[in-house]
């Protein structure tokens, strides 16, 4: 390493940042070196870390991007298509390139930008997208083949024939994506927590801070948040002063002043992601990303992801350095040249003592200046010529200075593939087309480049904000006009993200916006006026300085070859892989405008979604099209602004407080007796109760028949249950049942259907008048919500004067189900009520008392046996259950789940509304006219039933199935056919809805919805399986146990 | 995310709420005069505006009660919510106010 000229201290053993200096690999530069110091670092405090495998050193404050510069490292991974050699190329959020998979095993994090990444003791990072090594790299073929992969190549080479896709898809699935995602699940913890502010003011540089000092100074409630871990923004890296104290003096005071306000909250390390409407906004604050994982102690929260409601936004995003386009401008060691200056001043790293600076502006000559007075050689190539360069004072320093400046050339080419060695500089023609004349190598290994500046205006387009093209600076600022305001998301830009690109500008924007957001955002009384008075005072005019005038920008550099001919390519989007050549061949192919152009080539697509190359892809478009940008469009700018970690946006909502379960008063008893369990909606249900020695089948067909031979008791607690009461109840029911209510005497139940009012069915169940107007009405489980909703919307929304209050009381009742021959018996047992066919008919519901438990008891059936519901308050649930459970023992009584239930209710042709419909099925379908009431004059879906296509013959109905073979199952869902093909497709005729195999028939059996099926009782119908196999079977009644119905009575 | 102002409680997040489609359908009386299309129109048809449109709402997670609003579907802007048995507001000055 030859630093001996350098201006600061020599590398020693013991220094940071210096004992990689012997390693001269290829991929390093030897011409980088550690300054005294920078406003972001500590360089006295030495951080060790680890980068694919080297144990390198940085210090305290640094990123992983500036600690790698710092130790010389230039190349940092490979491209995503080509997989070129590709290096660091800036300093923040924007970055294409140096993309890391951070740790590894269940910490492991892929495309973490290294400019982001804060150093800590014993970090870990290695390169992506190469193997087995970024410095030789197996996919780097690709490179070789670059002139069959262009744009596009996808979607012409894998088109056809269609059968191959399935095979393609594995080879490029393979080939897809950068990094690799974790493979265990993620150990830490997250969290959401909601915010409200008056204003939220997004971005804490000058125009950030002095907007949060004039919003918190009215008293307002301010959010102030910021991305980086340290406050000041552009005032970190540039040389600026406001009242003759450096720029970050004044940070220090303004900061002091808003920490000691109660009403104002500072959130640093926190990216505002997203901004939805009605100044919703969501952030991502990174907590302890920071600290080493040792110190990362468990439990304690890793992200915090904010959701915000602001009244007011003011947002203070800043800029983004456009790159230029030039031939070979990817290779490691070309730059931002915004970027040199941040590693200079903020991280105390000179990445270079041979630098180029290539410009088309004035803002680069500040990098060359200071680069310069740090000790670097720095030559400067500008592309105005030199009628526009007469009389511009920089040039004029930078001359004074004794810097070379090129101007009318351009760098047509770049030596070096893993490391720059040299740039070739070319004369522009008059036209700026091509080069000509005698062409200049001069030897560096840093190009920092600068094409202008991009406003960040990410936030205020999510807001659906307008922009507006601005010559002048050729980018798109916000439209801040009144006639643009977007309503429903109040906010203001200013400073950079706004094109005001002087500190004074942003210091005064910044205030303003502040003043005017709080304001509005208080009441008519307007608080207090705050006056700028002698906030700033004087400042300099450093910050971003001379923002050219591009009345002519040149955006694509020539080379000594078209474009899209010759080896050399003009890269716009690095992630992407996507060159000037792809956009001439996409518009060549007809994909002008630019969504079209985004998806065909990629461009703007990735992690980083095009900070660095969108605005460039427009403008080159344009070029092409002889049109001006603003007519080619902008491209959608879509939430998150920087990737979010989806385990934040999750939160605390993961395991069981994801998706919290439903569990009845007896659950406890269920699992502590051996019951499977099924979910049903968020409830949990036994499914059966296995006995020593039991599988399913075993267990259901033995509950089965145990229920119809002795009885058997299922807890029905999850039926929905809703409580009806007011003097206008039976008018309701009228109207929502289909079947007739008035008539319904107090103390007996009735079942009902009912219908929406398109006349199809969607929920069933019984309703019990209990009392002159008191109704208990009930429901399917998953359809409880449901009915309660279909209920009051009527009620409220289309009959507000009738009398019905409804109430959810599935909670509060703990339902039990006795059924089966001795199920009178043992209720008698427990209870003193005359159970007697004529003192407790079926249908009909008496209060009474299990034990001394007050109870309501239905006489009600779902299984066709003698059945009673017995319902009692939740809390004695289970005591009730163990007392029948008991008293039943003597009878062989067994428990039954939900899966003997459905064998149970299928035997008897009983519907299970969603299982056996599906919402296009009306009660005649069913072959339920006989509940369809032909006297009533309305109900909701009656006029539906009349209409041409319900009314038709031949619908799908409902039907049973028995097979040929009484030992095969139907699977569910199979689809029936009458004209069996040797392949399909068929015409199919109908599906199988329900299917078991029958302990008390002793065969197997099946419900179906066909078409026209209850006139072709008798006939075969056939079942094709996905495997080809037939299964035959027979059209038959859809009841197939005591088809009287004499069980359930005596 | 919307922010809706529930006639009965007051600005809530839109997550509490559900949207039901245009408001002021009545459900016809005499549905058994009806003739198929006129049913169709009451069941079937919705206009499906670019621009106000008056829409039911029920603040489910909330107070339950149904409601309506008005509201730009371009613009997604809400210039009231009443109840269903208020008057229909007039949104003209509000419209008026929102433009200048």
């Amino acid at each position: 390493m030859n630093n001996a000229d350098s201006k600061t201290e020599s590398p020693g053993t013991d220094k940071p940042g210096t004992d990689n200096a012997a390693m001269h690999s290829p991929g390093q530069s030897a011409a980088w070196q550690r300054m005294a110091s920078g406003s972001s670092v500590d360089t006295g405090k030495v951080v060790h870390f680890n980068y694919d495998g080297k144990q390198l050193r940085g210090v305290v404050g640094d990123t992983l991007a500036s600690a790698l510069l710092a130790n010389g490292v230039r190349l940092v991974g490979r491209s995503f298509k080509y997989h070129r050699p590709r290096g660091i190329f800036t300093a923040g959020s924007e970055e294409p390139n140096a993309l890391v998979q951070l740790e590894d095993g269940e910490l492991t994090e892929p495309n973490t930008r290294a400019t982001q990444v804060e150093l800590y003791e014993g970090l870990s990072a290695t390169s992506q997208n190469c193997w087995p090594s970024v410095n030789f790299d197996i996919g780097a073929i690709n490179s070789l083949v670059a002139r069959i992969l262009p744009a596009g190549f996808y979607y012409k080479t894998f088109m056809w024939p269609a059968s191959m896709w399935l095979t393609y898809e594995k080879f490029i699935r393979k080939a897809a994506g950068l990094g690799r995602s974790p493979v265990v699940n993620d150990p830490d913890q997250y969290e959401q927590l909601h915010a409200h502010c008056d204003v939220l003011i997004v971005g804490a540089g000058p125009a950030g801070l002095a907007a949060t000092m004039a919003a918190a100074r009215t008293g307002a409630r301010v959010i102030l948040m910021e991305e980086q871990p340290q406050v000041g923004g552009s005032l970190l890296w540039n040389q600026a002063s406001i009242d003759g104290q450096p720029g970050m003096e004044w940070v220090k005071r303004s900061l002091s002043e808003l920490e000691a306000m109660e009403n104002v909250r500072l959130v640093t390390r926190c990216t505002v992601a997203g901004y939805y409407d009605y100044n919703f906004l969501t952030a991502l604050e990174r907590i302890s990303d920071h600290l080493p994982v040792a110190q990362r102690s468990a439990g304690s929260l890793r992200q915090r992801f904010w959701k915000i409601r602001a009244s007011k936004v003011v947002l203070c995003t800043g800029s983004i350095e456009r790159p230029l386009l030039f031939a070979d401008n990817d290779r490691p060691g070309v730059m931002l040249a915004s970027s040199l200056r941040t590693y200079l001043h903020r991280y105390a790293v000179l990445v270079t003592n041979k630098l180029v600076v290539f410009t088309n502006n004035d803002s680069a000559y500040a990098v060359a200046l200071e680069y310069q007075s740090a000790g670097a050689m720095v030559t400067l190539v500008d592309l105005r010529d030199d009628n526009e360069l007469a009389d511009n004072r920089f040039v004029q320093q930078a001359k004074d200075a004794g810097i070379v400046v090129h101007g009318g050339c351009g760098i047509v080419r770049v030596n070096g593939k893993k490391a720059i060695r040299s740039v070739v500089v070319g004369r522009l023609d008059a036209g700026k087309k091509g080069t000509s004349g005698p062409e200049l190598t001069i030897d560096c290994d840093t190009v920092g480049c600068s094409g202008g500046w991009n406003p960040t205006v990410h936030l205020h387009s999510q807001a659906r904000g307008k922009l507006q093209f601005e010559k002048s600076l050729q980018s798109f600022v916000p439209d801040q006009s009144a006639d643009a305001a977007v309503a429903i998301n109040p906010s203001f830009s200013a400073g950079a993200c706004a094109g005001q690109f002087s500190l004074n500008q942003c210091l005064i924007e910044g205030f303003s916006a502040g003043s005017k957001a709080a304001r509005l955002g208080l009441d008519s009384s307007g608080g207090p006026a705050v006056e700028q008075a002698s906030m700033f005072g004087s400042t300099s005019e450093a910050v971003g300085e001379g923002i050219a005038k591009h009345a002519d920008m040149l955006w694509t550099v020539p080379t000594d070859h078209p474009v899209g001919e010759g080896p050399r390519k003009h890269f716009h989007d690095l992630q992407n892989d996507v060159t000037v050549a792809d956009i001439h061949l996409a518009a060549r192919e007809g994909y002008l405008s630019v969504e079209h152009l985004k998806r065909y080539t990629t461009t703007g697509m990735g992690t980083d979604q095009g900070k660095t190359s969108n605005i460039s892809a427009l403008a080159v478009m344009a070029e092409i099209r002889g049109a001006q940008i603003p007519e080619v469009g902008t491209t959608t700018f879509r939430p998150p602004f920087t990737p979010v970690t989806l385990g934040a946006v999750a939160g605390q909502y993961t395991d069981d407080l994801f998706l919290q379960s439903r569990k009845t008063a007896i659950h406890d008893w269920h699992v502590e007796n051996g019951a499977v369990f099924e979910d049903v909606g968020d409830w949990k249900r036994p499914w059966y109760f296995p006995r020593a020695g039991e599988d399913m089948h075993q267990a259901v067909q033995r509950e089965v028949a145990t229920v119809r031979k002795t009885g058997g008791m299922l807890d029905a607690s999850t039926l929905g249950k809703i409580d009806l009461q007011g003097p206008d109840v039976a008018k309701f029911l009228e109207m929502i049942y289909t079947n007739a209510w008035s008539s319904l005497a107090v103390g007996k139940c009735r079942y009902g259907l009912m219908l929406n009012e398109h006349g199809m069915v969607f929920d069933d169940g019984v309703t019990t008048r209990l009392a002159e107007n008191h109704y208990h009405m009930t429901t399917t489980t998953g359809g409880a919500a449901r009915v309660l909703g279909w209920l009051e919307e009527w009620l409220q929304t289309e009959w507000p004067d009738w009398q019905v209050y409804c109430n959810s009381v599935t909670e509060q009742w703990a339902v039990i189900a006795l059924n089966g021959p001795v199920a009178r018996q043992v209720l008698q047992q427990c209870c003193d009520l005359d159970f007697s066919e004529q003192a407790f008919p079926h249908m009909s519901f008496q209060e009474g008392a299990i034990g001394n438990i007050p109870a309501r008891i239905f006489r009600i059936s779902f299984t066709g046996e003698m059945s009673f519901e017995i319902n009692v308050p939740a809390r004695y649930g289970r005591h009730v259950w163990e007392l029948l459970y008991a008293a039943g023992q003597q009878f062989d009584l067994c428990t039954y789940g939900t899966e003997a239930m459905h064998v149970l209710r299928a035997e008897k042709g009983f519907i299970i509304v969603g299982q056996d419909t599906d919402g296009t099925v009306t009660p005649h379908d069913l072959g339920m006219s006989w509940i369809v009431s032909q006297k009533k004059h309305d109900f909701l879906g009656k006029r539906s039933l009349s209409r041409s296509d319900t009314a038709r013959e031949a619908r799908k109905q409902l039907v049973g199935l028995l097979t040929d073979n009484p030992e095969t199952v139907l699977p569910e869902g199979s689809h029936l056919v009458s004209e069996i093909l040797e392949a399909p497709p068929m015409q199919t005729e109908g599906h199988v809805t329900s299917s078991y195999m029958s302990p008390n028939l002793g065969r197997s059996i099946a419900l179906a919805m066909i078409d026209n099926g209850l006139a072709r009782l008798g006939e075969s119908v056939t079942a094709r399986l996905m495997d080809g196999q037939l299964i035959a079977a027979k059209i038959v009644e859809p009841v197939f146990f005591d088809s009287k119905g004499e069980r359930m009575h005596d | 995310m919307l922010l809706i102002d529930c006639p009965w409680c007051g600005e809530r997040d839109q997550t509490e709420f559900s949207a039901h489609g245009e408001a002021h359908i009545a459900r016809p009386q005499n549905t058994a005069e009806l003739s198929d299309e006129e049913w169709g129109d009451y069941v079937f048809f919705r206009k499906n505006i670019k621009g106000i449109h008056y829409e039911r709402w029920v603040h489910d997670f909330g107070c339950r009660r149904w409601f309506n609003a008005i509201r730009d579907t371009a613009s997604d802007q809400i210039f009231a919510t009443y109840k269903p048995s208020d008057a229909v507001p007039d949104i003209t000055a509000a419209d008026k106010a929102s433009e200048s």
